[in-house]
């Protein structure tokens, strides 16, 4: 009896040492966190090295521009995803903001005119996603799912089903346009990523939307405005997204209607990967970056390699339940 | 003779020594209650002999056998039923279908519900409850849900029932009813260990009980006829409870805070109180008596349907928390976990939730070095104990993170109403002193403090004024001088036996 009470003892003050000495953890938490990041280094670096043309300026800016669309959507829907909501109704707006601004711009011979009424166009469809899902309390899975329906509709009812090309040399030149050889959708994403990374971490906005996410009911009584928050989250996914759409419609100099589909599926895909919680609560801009980075680099090198499309789609799955396996290993234990 | 019997069973868990040594016995025809503070040790004991634990050191023995559970279906099959805090049942399916889940009877291999109903019909009535087996669980009451629940034990004939705070969340008649169960179980020679915090309730229904205390065994007594209160109070707390609150008489001010005729959803009649400068007014009622469903009245959480708040003599409107505490007004959530914290943030963001409206450049960013002061500011003098700020909160034990609450409160900068609503519950003795103080010293400030709560001696032990509610209505109010435990529970019983 007695030596089973010595034993007990020893291994209790055994647990309590381990547990007290807190480096191994952050350590393990710190390699967690930048996990991701030493991925997509080797990844990139075992690109480089073994596919033929993949590290050339020319690729590199080809894959930017690739991925521009997806980076500056990516953006609003961390936020969104963030809070603890969900938005699908993206890509459709995607293909309405591209038809719009095609049909204003060919009506009225303005581009300021027709981004601006498109931008607008994107704004609307925001307010009316977060007002609904904030205000009448309606699933924001269902909500948005239901504008994505709608608001393709609306695409295809303006355009007639028809392709709405651009004539006016100035729109098609600022989609072209460039600085320094980077082009302006490349830079537009970069400023997103700046701008965004920026509000999430550096600004109040920020910090509620994640304290919203991780307990709306406390951030609530803590006396946050989760409603307004909400609401101004999906206003400015909206216009972000109206925007990208025009940008889209002005690098293949039309107006698709039926642009953008699966759009949605592959932004929450970026934000996932680059470890942003479904749940809520959990974001970062660099997690974000690298997971649009590595989307888009996998498609340019399949694309490079000369991958049949159909298998796209595999190796594009097998990828983001890669990356959710990871991030479920990463926070086993966290949970309980 | 002892049927269990708990012989040097220990528990370690990282960095906490949940049961050390721990030994005692209970005999079979014998109520046996386990008595201790949150986080005693109590849960985990009923966890080792529910054979979700295991213990690291020691061993137990039922009828004179060593018995080892290495999970739940080994503790089930060795005849004991755990029946916990948080009941295990599917809400949507019928009392039958729950009563025999796992072992469905079956025709020609298909379920048949008419049979399953029959068979449970028999089952209930050989027990004695009058209960129909064809409707679903969700239908029924939470105390018909627990006699469901001790009915699957009986139907296992398990000899061994443990049972951890059944009364919590019944009323008083339906308490009658359970006791009239466990009563009759004893007389059918089972063992029954009895988990409660209600002192009376223990001397009613109890004959032996053990005391625990910081996960060791303090006491085991054999007979409660001879055993003094203060005793077993003493045992539980590891002092003498008068030293507990250290209440110390404050001069009190003008009317703060005074509520007229307010009125929301769950409330039965408008609601009338009032609090003055350094106050301390404790709500005292039982659960679902609208205690908290007025505080949030009060702060603008809940809608009201009308009524008037007056804030130091000027009406007010307060439209949602966001005003409340513009004027001043805050409120500490009853639920810790799902109101109060951020669990996935940081105890600095935690802290800083709200008062970084004033600390924010231009409103709009963040000022970290602020926020950082104002954190390590509030760790230092309420003696949070965590390695860092930037520990998430979910971290921290109950009393820590509840202090990261008092301290978000405590950084704005003019609070003038703080409403408790149960502050201590879940916190380990230490913390609790250290709640006090902090209450006592708002108090001092000036403030005008509400404490909400379910623990009687906690609202005689700090409140200067005690208001009463029951089903839904405010029941009356009592002085300090005035209010002692019997006078508070008589306002506070909806129906008094005998």
């Amino acid at each position: 009896m007695q030596t089973d009470d010595q034993l007990a003892v020893a291994r209790a003050s055994g647990a309590r040492e381990m547990s007290t000495d807190a480096f191994p953890f952050r350590w393990r938490e710190s390699f967690a966190e930048y996990s991701l990041v030493l991925i997509f280094i080797a990844m990139f670096a075992a690109m480089s090295f073994s596919v033929d043309h993949f590290f050339s300026l020319d690729n590199m800016l080809g894959l930017a521009l690739s991925i521009s669309q997806i980076g500056m959507v990516a953006c609003t829907m961390m936020f969104c995803l963030a809070a603890r909501d969900f938005d699908l109704s993206v890509g459709s707006t995607v293909a309405f903001s591209g038809v719009l601004c095609a049909m204003v711009l060919n009506a009225t011979g303005s581009a300021v005119i027709a981004v601006t009424a498109a931008v607008a166009a994107g704004c609307t469809i925001g307010f009316i996603n977060g007002a609904v899902i904030a205000y009448l309390r309606i699933n924001p899975l269902i909500t948005t799912l239901a504008t994505m329906e709608i608001v393709r509709g609306l695409a295809f009812i303006v355009s007639h089903g028809q392709a709405v090309g651009v004539s006016s040399e100035g729109f098609i030149a600022f989609g072209s346009l460039t600085l320094f050889g980077v082009s302006l959708p490349i830079w537009v994403t970069l400023v997103c990523f700046v701008v965004f990374g920026v509000m999430l971490n550096n600004t109040v906005y920020g910090r509620n939307t994640l304290a919203i996410g991780g307990n709306p009911e406390a951030s609530r009584l803590a006396g946050i405005d989760v409603d307004l928050v909400r609401v101004t989250i999906f206003l400015v996914q909206g216009a972000v997204t109206a925007l990208a759409g025009v940008i889209l419609a002005s690098r293949i100099t039309s107006g698709q209607p039926n642009a953008g589909e699966g759009f949605e599926l592959n932004v929450i895909s970026a934000c996932v990967l680059g470890g942003v919680s479904l749940l809520g609560g959990r974001a970062s801009i660099s997690g974000v970056v690298v997971g649009v980075l590595i989307m888009g680099t996998v498609e340019n090198v399949m694309n490079l390699l000369n991958i049949d499309a159909f298998y796209q789609y595999l190796v594009r799955g097998a990828i983001l339940l890669a990356a959710v396996l990871l991030d479920q290993l990463k926070n086993r234990g966290e949970r309980n | 003779m002892s049927f269990l019997r708990f012989e040097n069973v220990s528990k370690v868990f990282p960095g906490v020594r949940a049961l050390s040594g721990v030994s005692f016995e209970v005999r079979a025809g014998e109520v046996h209650g386990l008595m201790g503070e949150n986080g005693a040790g109590k849960s985990t004991l009923l966890k080792i002999l529910g054979g979700e634990y295991q213990p690291d050191a020691g061993r137990m023995l039922i009828d004179g056998r060593e018995v080892r559970f290495p999970n739940a279906a080994a503790s089930i099959a060795g005849g004991v039923a755990v029946i916990h805090q948080e009941l295990q049942y599917v809400p949507d399916l019928s009392v039958a279908e729950n009563l025999l889940l796992g072992r469905l009877p079956l025709t020609g291999g298909w379920f048949s519900k008419s049979r399953a109903v029959s068979v449970a019909r028999e089952r209930l009535a050989a027990m004695g409850v009058d209960l129909d087996p064809a409707i679903n669980l969700r239908k029924l009451s939470i105390a018909q849900r627990q006699m469901i629940e001790i009915c699957k034990a009986l139907m296992r004939n398990a000899q061994v029932i443990a049972l951890d705070e059944p009364t919590s969340s019944l009323s008083h008649t339906e308490t009658e009813v359970l006791f009239r169960l466990v009563r009759q179980l004893r007389q059918e020679q089972r063992a029954l260990i009895y988990i409660s915090h209600r002192m009376n309730e223990i001397y009613e229904l109890c004959d032996a009980c053990t005391v625990f205390r910081d996960g060791k065994m303090i006491a085991s007594h054999a007979g409660l006829k001879d055993l003094p209160r203060p005793t077993l109070v003493r045992e539980m707390v590891g002092r003498d409870i008068a030293d507990i609150y250290r209440y110390k008489k404050r001069p009190v001010g003008e009317v703060r805070l005074s509520a007229s005729a307010l009125m929301g959803k769950p409330l039965a009649a408008p609601a009338t109180f009032e609090v003055r400068k350094g106050e301390i007014v404790g709500f005292f009622g039982l659960v679902g008596a609208g205690r908290s469903e007025l505080m949030h009245l009060v702060y603008g959480a809940r809608k009201k349907e009308m009524g008037e708040i007056t804030l130091d003599g000027r009406a007010i409107r307060v439209d949602g928390p966001r005003s409340a505490i513009r004027h001043g007004m805050v409120l500490c959530p009853e639920d810790r976990k799902e109101d109060g914290i951020v669990a996935m943030a940081s105890v600095s963001d935690n802290i800083n939730i709200s008062c970084r409206r004033h600390s924010s450049r231009v409103g709009v960013f963040l000022n970290r070095k602020r926020e950082a002061q104002i954190a390590d500011g509030f760790i230092r003098q309420l003696q949070i104990k965590t390695p860092s700020r930037r520990q998430k909160i979910r971290f921290l034990s109950g009393g820590n993170q509840q202090k990261a609450i008092l301290a978000r409160w405590l950084a704005e900068p003019d609070v003038r109403v703080v409403i408790l609503d149960e502050p201590t519950r879940g916190i380990d003795i230490g913390a609790k002193h250290e709640i006090y103080n902090v209450i006592y010293e708002l108090a001092e400030r000036g403030c005008a403090i509400v404490v909400v709560s379910s623990e009687l001696p906690e609202v005689l032990g700090i409140a200067d004024r005690v208001v009463v509610m029951r089903e839904g209505r405010i029941a009356g109010e009592l002085d300090r001088e005035r209010a002692t435990e019997q006078s508070v529970l008589s306002l506070a019983l909806p129906d008094i036996p005998h």
